[in-house]
């Protein structure tokens, strides 16, 4: 990473501006991309990052200024032309169809056919099987897209992009839902892509990773670049203070409190896969009042699964649970609900909202009983929970009656936290919390729950990002393969323990992954 | 009943908002329009007989497509509704000709009261059925609502070996006269199905509007998964709108038998796509998730003002299918450029917002 002072320049932005009708979201902008470089941009949510990406990939056409492909002015009309012209994407939210196979989906729209035009399945297969061998993650190119976990469709949306032989490779947060060991996977490709001389532009919220793998960094705010450096130059400090314009904490601080008396317990909780085997095998823990207790452990280990169970969204999971000492009978998710537990899915856009229903409704959805007398919702009394619990969580909302569609991804994350805190739960599951948000609403999200476990809640939360875990969380559980591995008090936890926890189990064959998430 | 995107977009004073408040109007401007037409182009048309008779028209439509509305919002479809007019009219008649036989020598003869009562349970039992075969059998709604439409159908034939129940006029001895209340009784000068509209349809609207069972309707057609996690009963809220559904079918039934006097079993077929038609001209999207009582209303006004319209004026009945298409069309068309519309307009005062 020592020479890459003399890489290259493939494309150039020169004072690029875009506006949408009444905002400016990108302001006279000049951005380099290095040949044979990890060129990284980073910005808080909203600061023009997609924006910009949008318009190199041709999706979106530039306001003003001069787009330079190898010193020749170029403008793409459609991102058919950007992918002519050899810049592929990989975009955040994934582009797939759920209803074909994943090696359909990589060869969606450049199908490779024989003379007649008749489709070429096998061909298609095993060029598709090439792609995903390298990316080693246990597809198999025939299998449907919508029977993949998020982490693996992720990995087929990169084995695309990957599969376009793209002088220029854009790649909008390609690890918000990978595990560590395929965070690590997807770095061997980079570096490999990186060899071959692509231009890779890389997006991301995790700092550390962009430290890492990253040559050059660009960082945006409110639709202006505000720095522009070589990576070995920077550090962290650096960066954050070029993004949101001072020094900031990441992880709200523990503030010593002590927890109570056990208020959940989970014991011999199992979940049988579809395929064989267990999704969830034998977990038993126990939560106390006031304790985070965070879940670590990779993609497929079964976190969300457990959550799952204990939420009595599987019918055919074992075991039981109990709050506060007394068993919970009740197995459907309506009345654990009631009972007082509380679940903030990992998977805000399928499972966390109802978009095109109002902020105002999805915060009062889950608890609404608790503003109705006999079957009348009183309005007054839902407005003002509403309010409370958007002043409470800093969501930011002109008004609470605005459709939550419009709202940015943190945003989005606080009312599903808010629709969760509304029905009063004493026990929180919070999977992946801080997944696609940006530094500020994740700041935002630990303090939240650093006041909730201090107002005597107990906080389960599942994560894949080692930092995470290790700041927030009083206790540790790692969970591989279904199986609880460790538990570690966070005075001895260390994350080489914690990694090592999260492996055992994973032999050397290919995972087979678990499909039984619904 | 959501009136959200309405308060979102009403601040604005902007040109894009004049446009889009008319476009959010249609279907009462599509009303007035048709009103206006009507009264140059037809003779007579705005005379009160002709005006009563026409409501009556509307009404029967209008049960229809309100049960239609709520179950289009969950994301569904229900077929099945004409066939329950049908049936549900059979067995009104039924009862009051024949009474049930107890096989012990002693046939019980209800009142009109009570053979009201059985109509309703006959038709919100088949809703009952629909939800069942959807929520449990996981059948498609489509198909189900077919496979019952046939079934509904069937049956009604059957009851009468395909003859219609003629002179429901009932026996004074056995108690089972005054059956054509319903279909001919007046109140304050409005017919009693007038009456019995403006109670169901304020009953739906304030339902959707301000109960938990409103709001979780409207959730289930947004996102099933959401709300399942969010303890939303998703199958007891389908259940319901099915089951509510074939109650307004059941009303219809035995309107229309009180009407005539007499119960056909081919009664109501191809009512359901009016019904349908009715609930998308009033703004319910297909997808689900949205749609308002009141429009489903107004919806089914303008459809039946139409065609009863072009009747006066002696419009072929051929070229009244066509003008019914397009106009069905033509609201569709508006409401997709009126929902893009929206979100620019929401778009722009976001950015005003910051």
């Amino acid at each position: 990473m020592s020479a890459t002072a003399e890489r290259e320049i493939i494309l150039k932005l020169e004072d690029v501006s875009k506006v949408y009708s009444g905002t400016v979201a990108v302001k006279r902008a000049n951005f380099e991309v290095r040949k044979g470089a990890v060129n990284v941009l980073v910005g808080e949510n909203g600061a023009g990052k997609s924006t910009l990406m949008k318009i190199i990939a041709g999706v979106e056409r530039p306001t003003a200024g001069r787009i330079l492909l190898e010193g020749e002015e170029v403008s793409f009309s459609s991102s058919g032309d950007a992918v002519n012209r050899g810049i592929g994407m990989v975009f955040q939210e994934l582009n797939l169809f759920g209803n074909m196979s994943v090696a359909e989906n990589i060869f969606a729209t450049r199908e490779i056919t024989n003379r007649f035009g008749k489709i070429d399945r096998e061909q298609q297969e095993n060029r598709a099987a090439e792609f995903l061998e390298r990316l080693q993650a246990g597809i198999r190119p025939d299998m449907l897209v919508e029977d993949l976990r998020i982490g693996q469709q992720q990995l087929v949306e990169i084995a695309k992009a990957v599969s376009l032989d793209a002088r220029i490779l854009i790649m909008d947060e390609p690890t918000s839902a990978l595990s560590a060991a395929e965070v690590e996977i997807l770095f061997k490709v980079i570096a490999d892509l990186k060899a071959r001389g692509v231009a890779i532009v890389y997006i991301s919220h995790r700092l550390e990773e962009l430290i890492r793998i990253g040559d050059y960094i660009t960082v945006l705010r409110d639709g202006r670049i505000t720095g522009q450096e070589e990576m070995k130059n920077v550090d962290t400090q650096w960066i954050v203070r070029q993004m949101i314009g001072s020094d900031a904490k990441d992880f709200a601080k523990a503030d010593g409190h002590l927890p109570g008396e056990e208020i959940f317990r989970a014991e011999e909780i199992c979940l049988p896969r579809a395929t064989g085997g267990l999704a969830v095998d034998h977990v038993s823990l126990s939560l106390r009042a006031g304790e985070i207790l965070g879940i670590y452990g990779l993609m497929g280990a079964g976190r969300s699964e457990l959550f799952d169970c204990i939420m009595g969204r599987h019918g055919h999971s074992t075991g039981e649970i109990f709050i506060g000492g007394i068993k919970v009978k009740e197995r459907d998710t309506t009345r654990r609900i009631r009972r007082g537990l509380a679940l903030i899915p990992e998977d805000r856009q399928r499972e966390g909202l109802v978009s095109i229903l109002s902020v105002a409704s999805n915060l009062t959805l889950a608890s609404l009983s608790r503003f109705a007398r006999l079957f009348h919702i009183r309005g007054a009394a839902e407005r003002q929970a509403v309010t409370q619990i958007v002043r409470e969580l800093a969501i930011k909302v002109a008004d609470p009656a605005q459709e939550v569609s419009s709202l940015s991804g943190g945003n989005k994350q606080k009312v599903v936290i808010g629709k969760a805190l509304l029905t009063e739960p004493k026990v929180l599951l919070m999977d992946e919390p801080s997944r696609g948000i940006d530094v500020g609403a994740k700041a935002d999200v630990f303090r939240t729950m650093r006041k909730l476990s201090r107002d005597g809640l107990g906080i389960l939360f599942a994560t894949s990002d080692l930092d995470e875990v290790m700041a927030l969380s009083d206790r540790i559980a790692v969970m591989s393969n279904g199986k609880l591995t460790g538990m570690f008090d966070r005075a001895e936890a260390t994350e080489a323990a914690l990694v090592a926890a999260s492996a055992l189990g994973h032999g050397p064959a290919p995972r087979t992954e678990s499909t039984a998430h619904d | 009943m959501t009136d959200i995107p309405a308060k979102a977009a009403a601040p604005s004073t902007s040109s894009g908002s004049v446009l889009l408040t008319v476009m959010k109007l249609r279907t009462f401007i599509a009303l007035i329009a048709v009103l206006i037409f009507f009264s140059i182009a037809a003779p007579n048309f705005l005379s009160t007989a002709n005006l009563i008779l026409m409501s009556k028209h509307v009404a029967l439509n209008a049960f229809l497509a309100m049960g239609m509305t709520f179950v289009i919002i969950t994301g569904g479809i229900d077929l099945s509704v004409g066939s329950i007019v049908g049936l549900c009219g059979m067995v009104a008649g039924y009862l009051v000709l024949n009474g049930i036989d107890l096989q012990i020598g002693y046939t019980i003869y209800f009142n009109v009261f009570e053979i009201a009562l059985i109509t309703l349970a006959v038709g919100i039992l088949i809703g009952a059925v629909n939800g069942l075969l959807i929520t449990r059998l996981n059948v498609a709604p489509f198909i189900a609502t077919l496979g019952v439409l046939y079934v509904a159908r069937g049956l009604a034939l059957l009851s009468s070996d395909g003859r219609t129940f003629p002179n429901l006029v009932g026996k004074p001895e056995l108690g089972t006269t005054g059956f054509g209340f319903l279909g001919a009784g007046r109140l304050l000068g409005l017919p009693v199905a007038i009456w019995i509209l403006i109670v169901v349809a304020l009953g739906a609207a304030y339902l959707a509007k301000y109960t938990p069972l409103g709001r979780h309707i409207f959730a289930v057609g947004g996102n099933e998964r959401a709300s399942r996690i969010s303890g939303v009963r998703v199958n007891m809220v389908k259940m319901f709108v099915y089951m509510f559904s074939g109650f307004c079918a059941a009303i219809v039934g035995l309107i229309i038998s009180s009407e005539l006097m007499a119960s056909h079993p081919a009664t109501g077929e191809s009512f359901e796509l009016n019904a349908i038609a009715a609930a998308v001209l009033g703004g319910t999207s297909m997808s689900g998730g949205r749609g308002t009582i009141g429009g489903t209303i107004v919806g089914a006004f303008v459809i039946g003002i139409l065609s009863d319209g072009l009747v006066m004026m002696g419009v072929s009945s051929f070229w009244q299918m066509v003008i019914k298409g397009l106009v069905i069309i033509v609201a569709v068309v508006v409401d997709q450029a009126q929902r893009r519309l929206q979100s620019r307009v929401t778009l722009m005062q976001m950015a005003k917002a910051g």
